[in-house]
């Protein structure tokens, strides 16, 4: 759930010795992008399709459209039957699956390296031949249903984010959950959704991209033949929906069955996206200040949260810096037996406080550092993650190559850069704080009739 | 439009040739710890495991000691603290990792291969795994958390629902308690049982090493030898009891708040190295192991929208690990969802799957095997696999040919002598299902 370090996106090639890594980018006529990145260790390709569309697009009321209607793109074409798509992967040894978020919806294969037309043939058929048939479209509404109760309904701490979300953002679309609300789930037309693939699905609103043992020239050629003769499409502009200021702490209590306390804090930040100018190495300072605090077992909660005064069960500290609009730093956690989420909350500002107050050591700065330039070599032992980090910041609007100046930005980041976004932005105006109050697991009615509630 | 082509980096590798699967380099160590390694040049990392035959299988009755003995490692070793340690890993970027499963116990490290980083990183390993000091402090706070962390499981009826399913299915079989214990237990766990644990079964020669990564075999020889040298050889563990199958069939329903049944059903499948490995490895794969286009997903979620999301998977182990089937639903669509279940079940132990769906199969297992093998964690993954359970060398190189001689007659036959959805255990967390 939370950003670490670990997962951040990182850069390639600090170490000398290793492979050659080649990245070629193309354009066809009709606006499609393609990115290919050679990777020659295993005779495999992953092969992602990108499109600038996820719940940050939606608006109230249709809520969760863009995740539904990712699972309806498997569900029919003009040339292809519900499922049909799936099938031929894997008669083609291929994985495959989908992703929504808030800025992006993306379709991927896995496959060995020679059977990557199966994909761009689908891919490509799918993009502007989509079929969103009614009665399938009942049956995902219930899949969905299932999905957002299992992963939402029935989770304490996602029913806390969600209310944290809701409470931070006023305005921004980041207010509303990726999945959408129920009572929008369970009323999706088919022509909301065919409204929402003819505006967004087009391959100048998409970005393929290919890791793995290929040839870059034969790929592009495989992507001229297949998605070179679909039309492009004159895509929306979405609206800036720029979150209006936060003027005081926010609160939001959860009561839900469970047996832990839980908190989130939250403090409204910039991220690359949205950084002033002139203030660019902003994102990296907090990125540097989520490392401190929760970089590592070696790191600050850990030593002195959860180790030193055992105030803490957990406590984790999530910032992502490559989101298409301004978002929170965040901290999470549970407080031992015998403490209070009071104690929690206060000894989690005890620790921001000392950041505004006194300069991280230079040992602490290294060590992060040492991380982000290690983790650039471990992440490259996974294909898909390569692909993952290339299509994200093309889908927000970014430059890929950012993947590149990444650790060198990291590096260049001082402790008095820490200490300053400290003071600039970990103040009560742009706080929200939101609370799990435990109620019983036993003696209650089901939490969520209003699950049972849906239906047509 | 116009093509650019950017090159990252001009500093050319020596190609090494792919090949289908990676061939797997086999000793022991002086005192006899079994070491598997594949070297991997392209990236300047090692990735280390150590897999122990030490995890919750030989709790006895102290159950939690395996998982609590393993995750004291890391936090003080050669008179340094946890502080320190978690330090020299981080300082130079290495990744230490510890779990502990029910037949493994494992501690991992991946680091970089250059020596500024390597050196400090494999020594601090070497400590942890070979010199533990079981502080009295930590040993307390651990225990804490753990109690925590089983709070935690009672509010998650997925948690809930496996943990009914084990004890359920396996009654007095080792294998029955979870690998976090329970309150009860862990309370009663005591620091000397813990170091009584380690000294009997961290031991050489009831452990598994595996280096793969930017070393040669020189170098990885050399490493093997390190690690194991702070290691007594000590004696493998003792053979597992076998697991009893149920004679009869059980349902076991549990209240819990919750807007969905959490539906667990099942019974003992197979184990590691098991004569009918390939038939109901290759069987289940058409059942329920496919993902979207399995027969379960396909009668569950495509045909009737009751779930997002079902499966049924072996997870072969020492002895006979479970076969489980499992889906999530709406409360009052619980009965259906676990009827439409079992009747794909039954009808697939009676009929086999249909030739075209064998080939679909065998085409998705063998077109698709190289992403099994494609990144140095996956392959690491294998080696500990093939290791621990004794499995023949050759067998990624063999996997294919496996696969496709198997029929749809050996699948039925396999099926009818193993499979029993009349002896299963049915768990069902949820609310009012009417």
């Amino acid at each position: 759930m939370l950003t670490k370090l670990k997962r951040i996106i990182g850069l390639l090639l600090i170490v000398p010795t290793v492979a050659i890594a080649s990245v070629s980018e193309y354009q066809l006529d009709n606006g499609l992008k393609l990115i290919v990145k050679e990777d020659h260790r295993a005779p495999v390709v992953v092969s992602q399709v990108w499109y600038k569309v996820g719940s940050s697009y939606e608006h109230n009321g249709i809520t969760g459209i863009s995740h539904v209607l990712e699972h309806m793109m498997f569900k029919g074409t003009e040339n292809l039957g519900p499922n049909e798509f799936s099938q031929i992967i894997a008669a083609n040894g291929g994985r495959e699956n989908a992703f929504t978020g808030r800025d992006y919806t993306a379709y991927f294969q896995t496959l060995e390296k020679d059977r990557l037309e199966v994909s761009f043939r689908l891919e490509a058929e799918r993009m502007r031949k989509l079929v969103i048939d009614e009665t399938e479209l009942l049956k995902e509404r219930e899949v969905v249903a299932e999905e957002r109760r299992m992963r939402t309904e029935d989770n304490p701490h996602a029913l806390v984010r969600e209310a944290f979300n809701a409470t931070a953002f006023v305005n921004s679309p980041y207010h509303h959950p990726v999945i959408g609300w129920m009572s929008d789930i369970n009323h999706y037309e088919a022509s909301d959704l065919r409204q929402w693939y003819q505006k967004w699905y087009a391959p100048n609103n998409a970005t393929v991209v290919i890791v793995g043992d290929v040839e870059p020239e034969a790929v592009y050629a495989l992507a001229k033949q297949y998605f070179g003769p679909l039309k492009p499409e004159t895509t929306a502009q979405v609206k800036p929906q720029i979150e209006v200021e936060q003027r005081g702490k926010r609160t939001v209590e959860v009561k839900a069955p469970a047996e832990l306390p839980y908190m989130m804090m939250g403090w409204k930040v910039p991220v690359v996206k949205t950084a002033e100018k002139g203030q660019d190495w902003e994102p990296y300072a907090l990125e540097m200040l989520a490392g401190i605090l929760d970089g590592g077992q070696s790191a600050r909660f850990s030593r002195d949260l959860v180790r030193g005064n055992e105030i803490a069960a957990s406590v984790g500290a999530g910032y992502g810096l490559f989101s298409r609009l301004a978002d929170m730093f965040l901290v999470v956690g549970t407080p031992t037996k015998g403490h209070s989420i009071a104690d929690l909350h206060q000894a989690v500002m005890a620790q921001i406080t000392k950041l505004q107050t006194q300069l991280v050591s230079e040992n602490e700065l290294k060590r992060i550092k040492a991380q982000v330039v290690a983790n650039a070599v471990y992440e490259r032992d996974s294909v898909f993650y390569q692909a993952m980090q290339i299509g994200m910041l093309e889908t927000i609007g970014l430059d890929w190559r950012l993947t590149d100046q990444y650790v060198e930005n990291i590096q260049a980041v001082t402790a008095e850069q820490v200490q300053a976004v400290a003071n600039k932005y970990f103040k009560d105006e742009g706080l929200t704080v939101a609370e799990l109050t435990p109620m019983p697991l036993d003696g209650k009615k089901p939490a969520s009739a209003a699950g049972g509630r849906h239906g047509h | 439009m116009g093509i650019r082509t950017i090159v990252l980096l001009l500093s050319l590798l020596v190609s090494v040739s792919v090949q289908a699967s990676p061939k797997i380099e086999h000793w022991q160590t002086e005192n006899g710890a079994r070491v598997y390694f594949v070297p991997a040049p392209e990236l300047a990392m090692l990735d280390i495991t150590v897999a122990f035959d030490a995890g919750a299988a030989r709790d006895g009755k102290q159950s939690g000691l395996a998982l609590l003995t393993n995750a004291m490692l890391n936090e003080g070793a050669a008179g340094l603290d946890t502080d320190q340690i978690a330090i020299a890993f981080e300082d130079v970027g290495a990744q230490f990792g510890n779990s502990s499963q029910r037949d493994m116990a494992i501690l991992s490290l991946r680091t970089l291969t250059d020596k500024a980083a390597f050196s400090p990183a494999l020594e601090m390993f070497t400590n942890v795994l070979s010199k533990p000091d079981f502080p009295k402090a930590s040993y307390q706070r651990i225990q804490k958390q753990m109690l925590i962390g089983l709070q935690a499981e009672k509010q998650s009826p997925s948690a809930v629902s496996s943990r009914a399913f084990y004890s359920n299915l396996y009654g007095k079989h080792p294998y029955a308690s979870m690998p976090a214990g329970d309150e009860e237990s862990v309370l009663q766990l005591s620091l000397d049982e813990l170091k009584a644990f380690y000294k009997q079964y961290y031991v050489a020669k009831n452990a598994v090493i595996v280096l793969v990564g930017a070393v040669d075999v020189v170098e990885a020889k050399s490493i093997a030898e390190r690690l194991a040298l702070g290691l007594p050889a000590g004696e493998p563990a003792k053979k597992l009891p076998k697991v009893i199958p149920l004679s009869k069939g059980k349902t076991v329903v549990i209240e819990h708040p919750s807007s969905q049944t959490h539906i667990v059903m099942g019974q003992a499948g197979m184990s590691r190295g098991d004569v009918d490995y390939f038939a109901l490895y290759v069987g289940n794969h058409i059942l329920g192991g496919s993902g979207l286009v399995s027969q379960l997903s396909n009668e569950v979620r495509e045909k009737r929208g009751l779930s997002y999301s079902v499966y049924s998977y072996f997870r072969p182990m020492r002895e006979l690990g479970p076969y489980r089937f499992g889906l999530q639903t709406r409360n009052d669509q619980a009965k259906e969802a676990l009827e439409v279940m079992t009747n794909t079940l039954n009808l697939f132990s009676k009929n086999g799957p249909t030739e075209a769906e064998l080939v679909a199969a065998k085409q998705n297992i063998t077109g698709g095997f190289a992403l099994r093998l494609d990144s140095n964690s996956k392959i690491a993954d294998y080696l500990a696999m093939i290791g621990f359970y004794g499995l023949p060398l050759d067998y990624l190189e063999s996997f294919k040919s496996k696969v496709n001689a198997v029929t749809v007659e050996q699948i039925k036959d396999a099926y009818s002598r193993r499979v029993h959805a009349d002896k299963m255990i049915t768990v069902l967390v949820g609310g009012k299902t009417e």
